[in-house]
């Protein structure tokens, strides 16, 4: 009887533990320490398309996450990651904003009519300043915003893991 | 292409060689001849065969660079040396599960060899076992995580392997490591075997030690290895961060040093049958457990490279099944055992090994809820806590007094029964000695602290005791040696701790500083170009408070594929401590972060685990 008692008591425990585990594969592990990230400054830029001037409030809407990538089309990693980012195209859960970085407007069209367009839109950063205001270093660089904080940031191409990645930490 | 497609396939029959041996095992337990049929050898030579060909195979694409392959695309790239594409076959996580596949196979090999005096069922149920694991993780392979994915078209390039894991340190880090937790995985399967069989007795602990014994040898050499890289090339100083994946590899080692310990009393008295078996059982379970956490990214680490849910919940399942499996055969099989306090009395070598014991799990128990407590409580509650280096050091530093004390009598004691008046006075002179030369050095330090005074006395009363061992005649050389590597170990971790200095300063090329009379100058700096990667390398001139002048040339590395910065430290060992200096690239331009640290008893930390494993090493070879 005693036996049959311990016995039971280990195997719901152990149930417990892979329960608690189980659920924790679904949670998000990536940390935002508090007070620290700063609010982004917003800054104004022009739509790629329509040329209509945006503000940045317009498009960081608060309660959705917002991935900022920084790319040109004479830049070749971001030829790479490209087939990456149409993999995130069309996703509910997040606003894929392009920016495009110091590039001809021919060559950029060029680019999105041959590579395909994975971008909800675009803004065109010609003097690269924006990138400059959001803290890139260079392009590609890939950001993800939520609240107006920056809660990851990848620098360089984009691979299948970072993609995983992103998707985990925009599923909420 | 060729090799990745002869690898698949070769990976596939490998799948139904091990089906076949699972098969035939079960039809020849019924068997009533003594002699295991000779089809089982064949099949486990093919399995070796196999999973060996397709290893080879994933390592010759990435010689040839061969881009088609989706793992060598992720992880190589054809500017890199023949060495890190090599050892970058295992440096990501399909290819490091094809190695621990190998190593697993490769252990069932040397097992049936070896194994040939004991009882045929329990060598069947054994490799029955290893085969359930077997078919886990290559099932694991071939459906989640396979190493042979094809990408179609070519990409001319790959993407390059993490600059980090470009070290010669992290190329044999994880074969060693694995080494020993796949080690463990047959002290677990035969446990199981003995305890069906009923045969868990003395023969059977003779012949388990040594794969105990090997698979400590292993584990406390990956530890050693992956702390050492930690220490140069993170940059950060230290040698252990009480990260989760650090944690994760000492857990099985407890657990493993709790057996060598327990296993004797096993050998000798044939007592603590069931706690040897629940040791062999977590032992592996924890390797297992390591290898979910580590792969599934549920805990954010320097080692997450998979963050693909779907592979976390095989390896979650996978362990669960292998956990319940284990724990209905113990509860079906085991036998109540008479407590051994029957049999002894309080004052024995016995004692002393289970008072080891208590220790152990002590401080696996410390470690393993520092380690998930964090997942349970953001499951349960949303909360997310970080627990980290006070945590462990506020909870199994003061158990290591006591640890270190009964540690220095235990080897003398006697089995059974020891006369309390046989424990000399020579050891209150010893003990009185330890405690004037730790307070003598505690005096020079600012912390002037009772226990720290009693921590260090305890440390240096076991290195007393253990060099006094070695003048007393008893053929147990191999315990002396770790011992007294263990006591050399623990004072230099403690040495180092308190006795190390930091400094930290932004400086730029021709910049002079004085810093707590350490002169410090910034004199050269110059950019050199790579096989892949930039390097700009400093000097640096540090004149020390006893007027030594030292040249330091540290550097940081632009690597290209991918782009990520990396620092490598300029490191000066000497037998009494390091001087570490480590520069960081800041924005602005021209300013470097320079951090300056005098570790001393470095050295011996690293000595003393070689010397430690170097005990096991003599241990497996006795008799």
């Amino acid at each position: 009887m005693k036996k049959k008692k311990i016995f039971f008591s280990v195997i719901l425990s152990t149930l417990f533990i892979f329960f608690i585990l189980f659920k924790g594969l679904y949670n998000q592990n990536y940390y935002i320490p508090k007070n620290t990230t700063k609010n982004l400054i917003s800054f104004k830029a022009e739509d790629f398309f329509t040329k209509e001037k945006l503000t940045s409030d317009q498009f960081f809407l608060n309660n959705k996450y917002i991935i900022i990538n920084i790319w040109a089309s004479w830049c070749i990693p971001c030829l790479k990651e490209h087939k990456y980012l149409m993999s995130l195209r069309k996703n509910n859960n997040f606003k894929l904003i392009g920016l495009n970085y110091k590039d001809k407007e021919n060559n950029a069209k060029q680019f999105i009519k041959k590579n395909g367009n994975p971008y909800e839109l675009i803004l065109s950063d010609r003097n690269g300043t924006i990138s400059i205001e959001l803290g890139a270093f260079g392009v590609p660089e890939t950001f993800v915003i939520h609240e107006k904080k920056i809660i990851k940031k990848y620098i360089g191409p984009l691979d299948q893991q970072n993609i995983f990645e992103i998707l985990r930490i925009t599923k909420k | 292409m060729f090799y990745t497609q002869l690898g698949n396939y070769s990976l596939i029959f490998s799948f139904i060689f091990s089906l076949l041996i699972f098969y035939s095992c079960f039809k020849n337990i019924n068997n009533k001849t003594k002699q295991i049929e000779s089809n089982i050898f064949s099949f486990l030579s093919i399995q070796l065969l196999t999973i060996f060909l397709s290893f080879i195979c994933l390592v010759a694409s990435f010689v040839v660079s061969d881009f088609s392959n989706e793992t060598v695309y992720n992880n190589s790239h054809t500017t890199k040396s023949i060495f890190y594409k090599v050892s970058g076959s295992w440096g990501n996580h399909e290819g490091s599960l094809l190695l621990w596949l190998l190593v697993l196979v490769l252990f069932v090999f040397i097992f049936f060899l070896t194994s040939k005096k004991h009882p045929k069922n329990y060598r069947i149920f054994t490799i029955i076992f290893q085969q359930v694991i077997v078919i886990g993780f290559i099932f694991f392979l071939l459906t989640v995580s396979n190493p042979f994915n094809t990408l179609f078209p070519i990409p001319d390039e790959g993407l390059g392997l993490n600059p980090i894991l470009q070290d010669p340190a992290l190329a044999i880090h994880p074969p060693i490591l694995y080494l020993g937790y796949v080690g463990s995985s047959i002290i677990f399967s035969s446990s199981l075997a003995a305890l069906i069989e009923d045969y868990v007795n003395k023969n059977w602990a003779i012949h388990i030690k040594k794969w105990i014994i090997v698979s400590w040898i292993f584990l406390s050499l990956g530890i050693m290895v992956g702390s050492i890289w930690a220490y140069y090339e993170l940059g950060w100083g230290g040698f252990w961060f009480w990260d989760a994946v650090e944690n994760i590899s000492l857990m099985p080692w407890f657990c493993l040093t709790a057996l060598i310990h327990t296993i004797i009393v096993l050998e000798k008295k044939n007592h603590l049958k069931n706690w040897t078996l629940i040791l062999s059982i977590a032992t592996f379970t924890l390797s297992v457990s390591g290898t979910f956490l580590v792969r599934s990214g549920i805990l954010n680490s320097v080692h997450t490279f998979a963050n693909d849910p779907n592979r976390g919940i095989f390896i979650l399942l996978f362990l669960f099944i292998l956990i319940l499996l284990s724990i209905v055969i113990y509860f079906l099989f085991h036998k109540n055992e008479k407590p051994i306090i029957k049999d002894t009395f309080l004052l024995s070598k016995e004692t002393s090994l289970v008072v080891n014991n208590w220790f152990m799990m002590y401080f696996l128990s410390v470690v393993l809820i520092g380690t998930i407590y964090p997942i349970i409580l953001e499951v349960l509650t949303n909360n997310k806590v970080s627990i980290g280096p006070p945590f462990y050091h506020k909870l199994l530093s003061p158990f290591l007094i006591p640890f270190l004390i009964i540690m220095a009598f235990g080897p003398k004691l006697k089995w059974i029964k020891t006369k309390f008046s046989k424990i000399k006075l020579t050891n209150l002179f010893f003990l009185i000695i330890s405690l004037l030369i730790s307070s003598f050095i505690i005096s020079f330090t600012e912390m002037k602290y009772l226990f720290s005074t009693v921590l260090f006395g305890a440390s240096f009363f076991l290195l007393f005791k253990t060099i006094e061992e070695f003048f007393i005649k008893n053929y147990n050389f191999s315990q002396k040696i770790s011992h007294l590597a263990f006591s050399i170990f623990i004072l230099s971790i403690l040495i180092n701790g308190i006795f190390s200095t930091e400094f930290s300063t932004n400086m730029k090329f021709g910049d002079e500083k004085k810093i707590n009379d350490i002169y410090i100058k910034f004199t050269n700096l110059k950019t050199l170009n790579k096989e892949n990667y930039k390097t700009i390398i400093t000097s640096f001139q540090i004149k020390d408070e006893h007027g030594k002048i030292m040249n330091f040339n540290p550097e940081v590395r632009i690597y290209n594929q991918p782009e990520i910065l990396t620092s490598e430290a300029d490191i000066k060992s000497n037998i009494f401590s390091d001087n570490f200096l480590v520069v960081n690239l800041l924005k602005d331009d021209g300013y470097f972060n320079v951090r300056y640290q005098v570790k001393p008893f470095m050295l011996w930390i690293w000595l003393s685990v070689v010397l430690l494993t170097f005990g096991g090493i003599l241990s497996f070879f006795r008799r």
